[in-house]
């Protein structure tokens, strides 16, 4: 190799190491639910993790974790499916979207002069041609872009990389909260679409979120997506496949979900005070914030004082979420209406129930 | 950015202090901890300074 040839490759830019800043990118993990349906006006996490979904006047749609359908080197993709006729208004927006912490993001050098790019690539299928947008919103700058792919050939899995220049005049903070937000969008109306968005980085303007996007899934209309990478560098590389027990592992310091399918002891607990009792709850990993916790069952714990045959059933509904120790894996909950007949707690069973812990970003 | 549907938000005491908000959030009763940085109470702070929503004092 010359000196200039290698003076090159020593520049390039090329990601060593864990390379995709992406979690969950080939939707291997589904806690929440695998399918869910009837979504509209929603926004929020729905199917698989990391990976949420908005829609604002843009029909109804089932949202799934698919198994069947993917690209070659895939066993799952994530599947969009509009089951209503739809009337694209002004206000219509139906999108995608994937946020990542800030602090795993500081070595891209943004607001340096030596702000690196990133390429996103992904596998997308649609039935519906055409021109979709992707946009990367950064809220501590107030900063985005904006660019576009084509679905050229209709019910066919095609490759997309699109590479978005660094920005050396917006800042990321090195803290916990979100500093992108991947989106892509799958209907648009012109609150959206109608400023036109430069390509690079630029102030955030909610008219050019989706610029140049001009395709919107109609009844029937399908959308799918899989193997997202996106990685330091000008270059779209191979996919890094992660193990389901090391992808889930990183979706667990987000959103954990423990079933409780039987009888089962419930976390270590302690009476309180009065009718309070108290749980220690500890999670798989660290949660990134103490979690928003929702227990679902009925009924969902039982109660035994004394161990004796003395039984509180309770459903669970007014556990609440006290606090936690973020720098060990656990938090404690409460539950106010344990009333009993004993002075001790004996033993606690769930059963019946889940208790998802949500700290999403 | 594309705000969360909040029906209904109060906050939870224990010992005389507030510890949590129980909030109807798209349709799901969530106990959501006073802590910024939970995307939750986040946006209830936000509605609640958009004067588009008020939390319940504890019962």
């Amino acid at each position: 190799m010359t000196s200039q040839a290698r003076q090159l490759a020593d520049k390039a830019v090329v990601p060593t190491g864990r390379k995709n800043l992406i979690i969950n990118g080939a939707m291997q993990v589904a806690q929440r639910d695998d399918e869910v349906t009837g979504q509209t006006e929603t926004n929020g996490y729905k199917t698989v993790d990391r990976f949420q979904f908005w829609t604002y006047s843009g029909g109804t749609y089932t949202l799934s974790q698919d198994g069947t359908e993917a690209p070659q080197g895939f066993a799952h993709s994530h599947k969009v499916l509009n089951t209503s006729a739809t009337t694209t208004v002004a206000g219509t927006g139906v999108t995608f979207r994937h946020r990542i912490e800030a602090q795993d993001l500081q070595h891209l050098d943004y607001n340096t002069s030596s702000a690196k790019p990133v390429t996103l690539s992904f596998w997308v299928r649609s039935d519906t041609t055409g021109t979709y947008a992707v946009r990367i919103y950064n809220p501590d700058s107030g900063r985005m872009v904006t660019k576009t792919y084509a679905i050229s050939t209709a019910d066919t899995w095609e490759k997309k990389n699109i590479t978005f220049s660094g920005d050396t005049g917006g800042v990321i903070n090195n803290d916990s909260g979100y500093a992108f937000e991947v989106a892509w969008w799958l209907a648009a109306g012109t609150d959206f679409t109608s400023g036109s968005a430069s390509g690079s980085w630029e102030a955030y303007s909610s008219t050019k979120e989706a610029s140049g996007h001009n395709v919107n899934l109609n009844s029937g209309g399908n959308w799918y997506i899989t193997g997202v990478q996106l990685e330091v560098g000008s270059v779209a590389t191979e996919f890094e496949h992660r193990s389901f027990g090391e992808e889930l592992a990183l979706c667990q310091r987000y959103y954990t979900k423990f079933d409780f399918p039987q009888t089962t002891p419930f976390f270590p607990s302690h009476r309180q005070t009065g009718n309070t009792v108290r749980s220690t709850v500890t999670t798989p990993v660290p949660m990134r914030t103490t979690p928003t916790i929702n227990a679902s069952g009925q009924p969902f714990l039982s109660y035994n004082w004394d161990n004796s045959s003395n039984f509180l059933v309770d459903d669970g509904t007014s556990l609440t979420v006290i606090g936690s120790s973020l720098d060990a894996n656990r938090f404690t909950i409460s539950n106010p209406d344990v009333t009993g007949v004993g002075s001790n707690i004996g033993s606690v069973y769930a059963y019946n129930g889940d208790l998802e812990c949500d700290s999403e970003l | 950015m594309n705000e969360m549907n909040i029906t209904s938000a109060q906050y939870v005491e224990e010992d005389g202090v507030n510890t949590s908000i129980k909030a109807t959030m798209d349709g799901k009763v969530l106990s959501v901890p006073i802590e910024v940085g939970n995307r939750h109470y986040d946006e209830i702070m936000r509605q609640v300074e958009a004067g588009t929503l008020t939390i319940q004092e504890a019962e």
